[in-house]
């Protein structure tokens, strides 16, 4: 069991005797830090965020002017980025089915629309998703780990995990302690993502920040060190419950974040922005940030992805009025 | 570089929103009047070389018909109530911000700027300059110059070619709520947005001679601030023709406001918030072609960053996207002319003869008109001519320091005193280094930010007076 909780001194680390933090494990970034104190240091000496220049950097990347072929690039690459999204207390099988059909083919009169990237459903529901998406690319991820709150013991949330897993989840989509962030306790939280990422194995692991808990960029930029060194496949913005959701200077924050990252390791961390990115315009704001801040690779579903439910249908009709030059109907796409 | 799969493809902004005249005479006495002395000269686009119009020399005879439209209007304009001048600056601002679309690419097209600049920068500023000091013309009286401050008369103003509309702003604005009437002389690159303002002079229905627009190269501003009618001259250029000016009007009991060159330091330290640091470097010395008298220039770094912080530069300015100065994606246009790309082009050269290392953004620059790409020089020592002279172009000379005592040292170590920038997450070493940099702007954790309400001018050889705030109605009041 995890008992330890403390930040105490290096040899307070050290003694402690049944962590299972990676503290000291060979894993790519890991070697950064070796105790507490050492993450603790790490994180608080990262570069500060200046709010007024972040805003206006993200600002002049949301400002850029994407048109005719690579507009039509951004959508279709949006679309493949795009994590079909239901997570409410009323998801029913049927719900969730009738999300999976649109997954596969967004737009049924047209088979040039590649499909999304994943569907994101609770636990409980991952059975049925893997049964509708059978024999397609589009993965099933879950969120775990008592989403959205987070608040449970870690051994409810690695139960949460392997349930997900057992139900046959490729992607799974964890929430941090936010409580243990804002109270200092970085160890704690990078416990939490290492105990995760061992249980997911081969499974892909998002890690969400909830960014809109955590307030300050300076904060954004800490947790997705945190999230990175304890194996983070992804770091995600938001679990969509809180305002603000995703917002582009997180993102901006976060793509730096990555880019440092794989400059010091080697190891590629993608970022998913989620919550409130509802329209074609925002969701390409996205993309023109990951192309400029973290890099040309990082536009690739592989790095980027977009939570969303809305979205998809904007996509779509932008999508047909840059192909046909004029706008469908809202009507003329399904609504889930 | 843009993403092979996602290059972004032309956004360019229209130009059909800009009707320009094959010919243009000068404003005077709320006309555009031919040239008495006859001459014309051809204004050309820097970006692609093309002749956008012809335009009146303004010879002797022109300025002082000039000045004495502006004399014959301003006892009128002088006794007007405060309140009614304010309702023609005001209407003025109203306009500009009405025909925004219309100036901004009109101004791309004179001085090669890119258009992302003159729509979200140029443009706006300059109506906000005269909606700032529309405020100010009925409350002359708490302006701190006295309890019935009165304007001065005839104001002669020569601005350059750099921020061709906002210049004309911040010289006109103030002058016309203290209730001076005006003759500007716009720059000889770049005088079609002040011909264009005259036409919104016209629409505002200013009274006729309140501003008179004189075009014409060196002569003209030569004959306006030696005319005997002028009684304040407000120059904005180079340190060299402001020396000239302040010689010739010794001893003429004329009044002188001069914003002139320099070289700015952007000192950043080691605690900086440095993607942010990155951005205001970029903002600082590559915004509009880094031909700003106020640009950080010279870039100080605390040793220990040196290294990450010009790589993370050198990454960054991978992503500026030069070229056509109309398509809304582009950060970097042209360079104004082509005596000042020759100028840019020596200094540069020079830095390299003397040791440094020269580093250019991988861009391809056009075939036609006149470009110089984003250049960092490294290594540089405070000896070489790029470290001393302003540039006056897109190039970055990176000098280190150890301590905040020798950032302050190396900062001032110029004769110029214009801007400063100062990068540190301590608010105390930012008051700190405020109150020791010899620089009339300083700064803090951003670069190259204007507002009508803040004072802003220069030290030392980079002039005096101030124009912005309460404080720019000073030069335009007498107690």
């Amino acid at each position: 069991m995890q008992t330890s909780t403390g930040t105490g001194p290096i040899g307070a680390d050290l003694a402690a005797p049944a962590r299972t933090v990676p503290f000291g494990v060979p894993a790519p970034g890991t070697e950064v830090v070796r105790s507490e104190s050492e993450l603790r240091r790490f994180l608080l000496g990262l570069p500060g965020v200046d709010q007024v220049g972040v805003e206006e950097r993200a600002a002049r990347l949301g400002g850029r002017s994407i048109k005719a072929a690579a507009k039509l690039f951004a959508i279709d690459a949006a679309i493949s980025m795009v994590d079909l999204t239901t997570l409410e207390g009323a998801d029913t099988p049927g719900k969730v089915r009738a999300l999976c059909g649109k997954a596969r083919r967004p737009d049924p009169a047209d088979p040039s629309v590649p499909p999304v990237a994943a569907v994101c459903v609770y636990p409980d529901l991952v059975p049925v998703a893997r049964g509708a998406l059978a024999g397609s690319p589009v993965k099933v991820a879950s969120v775990a780990t008592a989403f959205p709150s987070g608040r449970a013991s870690l051994a409810v949330k690695l139960a949460d995990v392997a349930d997900a897993l057992e139900a046959g989840a490729d992607e799974v989509d964890m929430v941090i302690d936010r409580g243990a962030f804002l109270a200092g306790d970085y160890g704690r939280v990078l416990e939490e993502v290492f105990a995760v990422k061992q249980a997911c194995r081969k499974a892909h692991l998002k890690v969400i920040l909830e960014t809109g808990e955590l307030a300050t960029y300076d904060n954004v930029r800490r947790a997705a060190w945190i999230a990175m060194l304890g194996g983070a496949d992804f770091v995600k913005t938001s679990t969509g419950k809180v305002s603000p959701a995703a917002t582009l200077p997180v993102a901006v924050v976060l793509f730096e974040a990555v880019r440092d990252f794989l400059d010091l390791t080697g190891r590629a961390v993608g970022v998913k922005v989620a919550g409130g990115v509802r329209t074609t315009k925002s969701a390409i704001g996205y993309l023109v940030a990951a192309n400029e801040v973290a890099g040309e690779a990082f536009v690739d579903p592989a790095l980027l992805r977009i939570g969303a439910s809305g979205l998809l249908n904007d996509l779509l009709m932008q999508r047909q009025k840059q192909r046909r030059g004029a706008y469908a109907a809202a009507d003329d796409f399904s609504v889930e | 570089m843009a993403h092979p799969r996602f290059a972004y493809a032309p956004a360019p902004e229209s130009r059909a929103v800009v009707r320009l005249r094959p010919s243009y005479g000068l404003f005077i006495g709320g006309e555009f009047v031919d040239p008495l002395d006859g001459g014309g000269f051809k204004t050309l686009s820097p970006a692609t070389e093309e002749v956008l119009a012809e335009v009146a020399a303004a010879g002797p005879r022109d300025v002082d018909r000039a000045v004495r439209a502006a004399e014959e209007a301003a006892g009128p304009w002088a006794a007007l109530a405060g309140s009614e001048r304010a309702k023609y600056v005001f209407r003025i601002a109203r306009l500009i911000q009405e025909r925004a679309r219309e100036l901004a690419v009109l101004e791309v097209l004179d001085n090669g700027k890119p258009i992302r600049e003159t729509r979200d920068v140029d443009i706006p500023l300059a109506a906000a300059h005269f909606f700032y000091y529309a405020g100010w013309a009925d409350k002359l009286e708490y302006a701190g110059l006295g309890p019935a401050p009165r304007p001065i008369g005839v104001v002669g103003q020569v601005i350059p070619w750099n921020f061709p509309l906002l210049m004309a702003a911040w010289k006109l604005a103030p002058a016309l709520a203290a209730g001076n009437t005006c003759v500007l002389k716009p720059a000889e690159t770049t005088p079609l947005s002040a011909l264009l303002l005259a036409e919104i002079l016209q629409q505002a229905e200013l009274p006729p001679g309140v501003v008179n627009i004189v075009t014409g190269a060196g002569d003209t501003g030569a004959a306006l601030v030696a005319h005997p009618g002028v009684r304040k001259v407000a120059f904005t250029g180079s340190t060299a023709v402001g020396k000239e000016i302040q010689r010739r009007l010794a001893g003429t009991g004329k009044r002188l406001t001069l914003e002139l060159g320099g070289k700015a330091a952007n000192i950043v330290f080691e605690d900086a918030p440095l993607s942010q640091a990155v951005e205001g470097i970029v903002n600082g010395i590559f915004f509009n072609q880094g031909e700003v008298c106020c640009a950080g220039s010279r870039l100080l770094v605390q040793e220990p960053i040196a290294d990450a912080l010009v790589d993370a530069l050198k990454r960054r300015l991978g992503t500026l996207r030069l070229g056509d100065p109309l398509d809304k994606n582009t950060d970097i246009g042209a360079i104004n002319s082509p005596a000042q790309l020759e100028k840019i082009r020596d200094l540069a050269a020079s830095g390299e003869q003397e040791g440094a290392q020269r580093w250019e953004a991988p861009c391809a620059l056009p075939a036609q008109g006149w470009w110089f790409p984003p250049t960092v020089f490294t290594g540089v020592s405070p000896v070489q001519r790029i470290a001393r002279e302003e540039i006056f172009g897109p190039v970055l000379s990176v000098l280190t320091f150890r301590t905040p005592e020798e950032a302050v040292q190396k900062a001032n170590n110029t004769t110029y005193g214009l801007s400063a920038g100062v990068w540190t997450e301590k608010g105390s070493r930012i008051l700190w280094m405020a109150n020791r940099l010899r620089a009339g702007v300083v700064w803090a954790n951003t670069f190259n930010r204007f507002d009508p309400t803040s004072p802003f001018g220069g030290y030392r050889e980079s002039g005096f007076g101030r124009e912005g705030g309460r404080h720019g109605l000073e030069a335009y009041l007498e107690p």
